[in-house]
């Protein structure tokens, strides 16, 4: 099974952290996720950029929305996320854009630049949620 | 959760709200200040027996607001007590307030609080020393040091200002829109200062100034987490990212300035890259441009050359065509002159920057800039005249070693020739 593990805080408070604090985090976190890694569980990683630097597209009932700030309502959850390689910002909302044209359900995409990226190999395939009759097939 | 280093990043990051509320509170910086160092005190101590409050911020507001009044009992002698309620420490005190304080409380409080650092009658360094000193809680020491003045000094020049900004009064209306947006320029002016302080340190200034950089982006993005759709705040932080994103390019190891072509673009910093190009382009989207938002769009072309000769030109130039036509400011055309003569070539950008002689015959730079255009022209005597010129103006030191290398590959060149 694949899990994916959400990271949430006080923006504020991780933001006033000193350099040396923020490096010795972010070297503690190595240590702990290095572990995983090598044993080819760890897919990719990523930790974004202030949510100063977001915006979120908004379905609404004609065209998607484009609005500043980060995502804030608290009546949805997060489903998922991709993570996506873009020149300009606008080249991402395209794409937030034609996922709306091929998921009505309401809902907003928000679209934040990632700091620090690990790609990350998780080595079982069999650990992706597929149906067994699908693993088979694939094999 | 006594971890004191969790707690300092707590406080730091409450700071200005609770700072900004508390003065709304009681109309007196002074006060305002001593109640939340109060209320960092008992959070010292309660945070660790309790655990740390939700909200950290509404705790030190409201625990910070009770302690000021004790003091003003205090101080007045006054002789009734308030009820128990006022004068403990309540367990959890943030519960009512988070619903009271919203965002848009906190966003008029901390604008106000800035905006009393900016104080007309204050000279810009004052101003400077007040915003670092009240809204980003660095010590007098920290400060001083910044500044490259003693320490008691510094101590003298924030008590004037406070004395001066007292005596004015706080505006402690909310705002129109009209005058909000005023103060919103005015504060982003304050910040773009602070970032200055820190960028244009050279030499042996640079490890005490360059926090400054630092402090201006967190109080550049504050004010962007309250005002999250004004592009020209977008545009100020993205510029400052930018810029300090080249900070360890940016000197040689003698505290030398290498210039933009000359750096190695390895060492600058990627992450503030990508969040300023971010920020670029999405204030852009509200095609409203502004003095920060084309500096900064400038500062994002740059930042995408992989090599200088990768740099557009081009679009640089029309950046600074805009950015001429609202500030009408001869020291942008002189920029401008740069991207010409790297787009259209050395005449065009000579010709662009002939007319500014007469407004800009005292400023270092204009000497500096015409100097290498004619150099690149092969025009080594008028070239040597502007250089020595620029040298003369100079402000700094380094700026002085700057034009002076340029000399030097003159003679450089002489010598060869002969």
């Amino acid at each position: 099974m694949l899990y994916a593990i959400l990271c949430y805080s006080n923006e504020d408070e991780v933001m006033a952290w000193s350099k040396a604090e923020d490096d010795a985090v972010m070297e503690r976190l190595q240590g702990v996720i290095g572990r995983v890694a090598q044993q080819g569980r760890l897919g990719p990683t990523a930790r974004l950029l202030p949510t100063t630097s977001a915006t979120t597209l908004r379905k609404g009932k004609s065209e998607p929305l484009v609005m500043d700030g980060p995502f804030a309502e608290t009546k949805e959850q997060l489903l998922g996320f991709y993570i996506i390689d873009c020149e300009k910002l606008e080249d991402a909302h395209d794409f937030a854009r034609e996922l709306t044209e091929a998921n009505h359900a309401p809902g907003s995409y928000e679209i934040r630049p990632v700091g620090f990226f690990q790609q990350g190999v998780v080595t079982d395939g069999s650990a992706v949620a597929t149906l067994p009759a699908q693993r088979t097939a694939a094999e | 959760m006594n971890d004191p280093a969790w707690m300092d990043a707590a406080f730091a990051a409450a700071r200005p709200k609770a700072v900004a509320a508390l003065l709304r509170y009681f109309r007196d910086l002074d006060t305002a200040e001593e109640a939340f160092q109060e209320a960092c005190l008992r959070a010292l101590r309660k945070w660790p027996e309790n655990g740390p409050p939700r909200d950290p911020a509404a705790w030190l507001i409201m625990v910070g607001r009770n302690a000021g009044l004790d003091g003003k009992r205090r101080d007045k002698r006054f002789t009734e007590l308030p009820p128990e309620h006022q004068l403990s420490d309540l367990d959890d005190p943030e519960g009512g307030m988070v619903d009271r304080l919203d965002q848009a409380d906190y966003r008029d409080d901390i604008l106000r609080l800035l905006f009393v650092c900016c104080h007309p009658d204050l000279p810009a360094t004052q101003q400077i020393a007040l915003a670092l000193r009240i809204v980003s809680g660095l010590s007098v020491r920290q400060i001083a040091r910044a500044f490259l003045v003693n320490e008691k000094a510094m101590e003298q020049r924030i008590t004037r200002a406070k004395a001066r900004v007292a005596a004015a009064g706080v505006p402690f209306d909310t705002p129109a829109p009209a005058e909000r947006a005023e103060r919103l320029e005015t504060v982003l002016a304050m910040i773009y200062l602070v970032f200055n302080e820190g960028y244009s340190a050279s030499g042996g200034e640079i490890e005490a100034r360059q926090p400054l950089c630092n402090e201006a982006i967190r109080l550049a993005r504050l004010i962007l987490r309250m005002y999250p759709a004004e592009p020209e705040v977008m545009g100020l932080t993205a510029l400052m990212l930018l810029q300090h994103a080249r900070s360890a390019a940016r000197f040689d190891q003698n505290g030398s300035i290498i210039l933009l072509d000359m750096q190695d673009r390895g060492l600058w910093n990627p992450k503030m890259i990508t969040e300023g190009l971010a920020l670029v382009d999405k204030a852009f989207r509200h095609r409203r441009p502004g003095p920060y938002q084309l500096q900064a769009a400038i500062a994002a072309l740059h930042a995408r050359a992989a090599r200088p000769e990768d740099t557009d030109w081009r679009e640089i130039d029309v950046l600074y065509a805009m950015l001429e036509e609202i500030t009408d400011s001869p020291v942008v055309t002189l920029n401008r002159a740069v991207a010409v003569s790297k787009a259209y070539g050395l005449d065009q950008a000579l010709a662009l920057i002939e007319p500014l002689a007469e407004r800009l015959d005292g400023y270092f730079n204009y000497h500096g800039v015409r100097g290498a255009f004619l150099q690149q022209q092969g025009r080594a005597d008028e070239a040597r005249t502007a250089f020595n010129r620029a040298i003369a103006l100079a402000g700094s030191a380094a700026e002085a070693d700057h034009i002076r290398s340029h000399l030097d590959s003159l003679e450089k060149v002489a010598a060869n020739a002969g």
